[in-house]
């Protein structure tokens, strides 16, 4: 499905095509890029894309990004997401990024925007703990004001690739005595600050993808705070507003469902009975992806006229985690008893693993899909959100 | 319906609910899951010398006569811890096909073994593109004086690398998908020309590719009627689907009550997690999911063990139900432990994980639920 494009804007889809044909890094497409990818090479894209002043296309120009309209924006997200490429580091571009060049100060803008858009600062994100879940707003970690540092001791959990990271944004509590939302403020720490430890968490499909952030003590410059203190949860959704609108998924979903219909081609005879069966699942899910799809060009043409989707942004966070979960799931039945195998981590080429190559991420892309109607708010959360928030139940 | 236990199965069942408490905790699995050979000796021949191994069998072959239901309470248990040692393969699928369709020489040659837990089996039926369907079988075996010649691949064989003993498919004659024709072997794992390349399974087991490049098998190594392997497999499958339910219907219970336990205790906006409405209809969703599976899966085992018409129907029809619930039931445990059922320290996804190689063993859901359409 396309939008109605603009014969200009058609010609900048056409650029974007060909500029992702001719600079994507051959080294990057391994079989599970979100796993298999060191850091440095991770950055590879990164760094082409910055170069090419594209990497950042939520940012005003002034900040440095590309300055496209709605559309502009929509079109590269989807050019690049059918291609399979792999997104620039949210929590950098799309997270810290906007939060500090719309509430910080001068002198942050500064010291990190640059450094955001040339990847040389990895980000990761300090909201969840250990006794919070969804409910974010329920930080414990505390910083304690002294003199021009606060004294922050805490405990930040299912951190994403904080093994990486330079930076993290958290959210802290700063007036113990005032209720939930209020007294949490957002602060940007050092990762090699003293009293940081990065303690790795190995999901179920074995890979380590996220951490357990110990802070013990930790001094962190009071100018490294975002915005006034205790007004941290302001800034806090409106992250998670920009989180959730990017969770659609609509490219990679199609290319996965691309991908199942050639591994059930090749895996199941037209004459099994059973190829029926999965040409009409695989229907069911495409056109879930096909009304989703639909629903999203809808949103930015209202959007393109200044029409603030709102919390109905939860929506693209059910369906397109719904979807890509039956996806996987299709995609490790699809393999017979192939499923049954698992590779190791950390992955390495000289370990042997059964069956096609297509079907040696299956497994694991199962299991770790799981976690997508977990994070970034449950899908049960997210439906609350639209029964409160829409429908004013 | 209900199942009333005798006094011998009541002891049976605590018997290994006792051993599997104070010698299988998750702690011990784990640790045994991670050894180089990811199974443990010990444990196994405990297993032996409380008599599970020769529970199933009948007391002409020299076993306790527990049958399918004795399968049934040791599978349960065993799924409830997660246990990886080989009892569903040595036992039921090799020790079960012996004891059905072994020659009364063959059975007094290799059930001792089997049941005084001397020796490891497991069974090589599938192949790359067989899938589920054991016709599809283009491994040969033929005839050379007084050997059979095998010369193939099979595929996905868990347990292969832990094994002394194989039964292996093999087309004795006819064309790949032929009905008539594939015959069973008793094969050694140390034959020569036999080739394992192994791997590790979703659940924490180990698993092998066999590649057979001219294995020499005697001929009185041939299990069961000449051509008539697939008849014999299905009865086995039946009997492995009997099993693997018990299997499920262990590890559903464990998750229920772990993620009934978690909504209690944990904390959200203030409030038990159990206190959400939302909440509380999926896990009543959980808990009719495992009622049906618990019911459907002595349905079956007591249909087998009385040896009733439709048996195989009605193992397809389970297999596929008691599938599906289970994975739904594993599914939500996680989702409702939230990122702790991702992690793997917690049993949870270990559970899980179980559960999708349960479903993929003998067929999955989708598989069994055309079966049993096939048939009605």
């Amino acid at each position: 499905m396309e939008l109605n494009l603009s014969s200009e804007d058609a010609a900048f889809r056409d650029e974007v095509r060909a500029f992702i044909a001719g600079n994507y890094p051959a080294e990057m497409r391994v079989p599970n890029p979100e796993t298999d990818l060191s850091k440095e090479q991770m950055l590879l894209w990164h760094r082409i894309l910055h170069q090419k002043g594209w990497i950042a296309p939520l940012w005003p120009k002034e900040y440095g990004g590309p300055g496209w309209s709605i559309t502009r924006r929509f079109i590269f997200e989807q050019e690049t997401s059918r291609a399979g490429t792999l997104p620039p580091l949210a929590f950098s571009i799309t997270m810290v990024g906007p939060v500090i060049y719309t509430f910080g100060n001068d002198a942050q803008k500064q010291k990190f925007l640059p450094r955001i858009l040339s990847g040389e600062d990895w980000w990761c994100q300090g909201y969840s703990e250990p006794g919070s879940g969804s409910d974010l707003a329920s930080v414990r970690t505390k910083a304690v004001r002294e003199g021009d540092h606060y004294v922050v001791n805490g405990h930040k959990t299912w951190t994403t690739l904080a093994q990486h990271a330079d930076w993290i944004f958290c959210l802290v509590r700063t007036d113990p005595s005032a209720k939930a939302q209020a007294g949490i403020s957002f602060l940007l720490i050092d990762m090699k600050s003293p009293g940081v430890t990065v303690r790795p968490i190995i999901t179920i499909d074995g890979s380590h993808e996220v951490n357990d952030v110990f802070l013990e003590d930790v001094r962190v410059p009071a100018e490294n705070l975002i915005g006034e203190e205790n007004k941290g949860w302001t800034y806090a959704k409106f992250l998670l507003g920009n989180e959730r609108t990017s969770m659609a998924g609509i490219g990679r979903s199609t290319r996965y469902l691309g991908r199942l219909k050639h591994i059930v081609k090749t895996e199941l005879g037209e004459d099994d009975p059973m190829f029926g069966e999965f040409i009409k699942e695989i229907a069911r899910v495409e056109l879930d992806v096909l009304a989703l799809e639909a629903t999203e060009l809808r949103i930015v043409a209202q959007m393109s006229r200044g029409i603030d989707p709102g919390p109905a942004a939860s929506l693209f966070k059910i369906r397109g985690t719904e979807i890509f979960q039956r996806i996987t799931d299709l995609t490790h039945q699809a393999i017979g008893n192939y499923g049954l195998a698992i590779r190791e981590h950390p992955v390495s080429a000289n370990r042997f693993m059964p069956g096609q190559d297509y079907g040696h991420t299956a497994s694991e892309k199962y299991l770790n899909s799981r976690k997508l109607s977990i994070y970034g708010g449950s899908n049960e959360i997210q439906r609350n959100i639209i029964a409160k928030a829409v429908l004013g139940l | 319906m209900d199942i009333q236990l005798t006094e011998e199965q009541e002891l049976l069942r605590s018997s290994i609910q006792r051993f599997l408490r104070e010698q299988y905790d998750f702690d011990a699995r784990r640790k045994i899951v991670a050894t180089d050979e990811g199974w443990s000796r010990k444990h196994w021949s405990a297993f032996a010398e409380l008599g599970l191994c020769a529970a199933p069998f009948q007391e002409s072959s020299g076993g306790l006569g527990g049958g399918s239901l004795a399968t049934m309470i040791v599978m349960q248990e065993f799924g409830r811890n997660l246990v990886v040692e080989p009892y569903f393969e040595t036992v039921v699928l090799a020790g079960g096909l012996i004891e059905n369709v072994g020659s009364p020489e063959q059975r007094e040659a290799l059930l001792p073994d089997i049941m005084d837990g001397s020796a490891i089996w497991t069974l090589a039926w599938a192949e790359g593109q067989s899938r589920y369907d054991f016709n599809n079988v283009a491994t040969t075996a033929r005839r050379q004086g007084d050997k059979f010649v095998l010369s193939g691949a099979k595929a996905a064989v868990i347990g292969a690398p832990w094994a002394d003993k194989l039964i292996i498919s093999a087309r004795t004659s006819g064309s790949p998908r032929d009905r008539d024709g594939v015959s069973l072997f008793v094969v050694d794992q140390h034959s020569a020309n036999l080739h394992l390349q192994d791997f590790k399974t979703i659940d924490g087991r180990r698993a092998a590719e066999l590649t057979l490049m001219d294995v020499q098998v005697p001929a009185d190594r041939l299990l069961g009627a000449e051509g008539g392997g697939v008849a014999a497999l299905e009865a086995c499958r039946d009997r492995a689907i009997a099993a693997l339910c018990a299997e499920a219907v262990g590890a559903m219970s464990v998750l229920n009550s772990a993620t009934l336990e978690y909504s209690k205790a944990r904390k959200q906006f203030g409030v038990a997690l159990g206190t959400f409405q939302v909440l509380q209809h999926r896990m009543v969703d959980m808990f009719i999911a495992l009622e049906e599976a618990v019911s459907l899966t002595q349905h079956l085992n007591l249909s087998l063990a009385a040896r009733e018409p439709n048996g195989s129907k009605l193992a397809s029809g389970t297999k596929s139900k008691v599938g599906y619930a289970a994975r739904f039931v594993a599914e939500q445990a996680v989702q409702l432990h939230g990122g702790m059922g991702m992690s793997d320290e917690l049993n949870v996804g270990h559970y899980f994980k179980r559960i999708s190689s349960i479903n993929i063993q003998f067929g999955d859901p989708a598989y069994h639920l055309m079966r049993y359409a096939q048939q009605s």
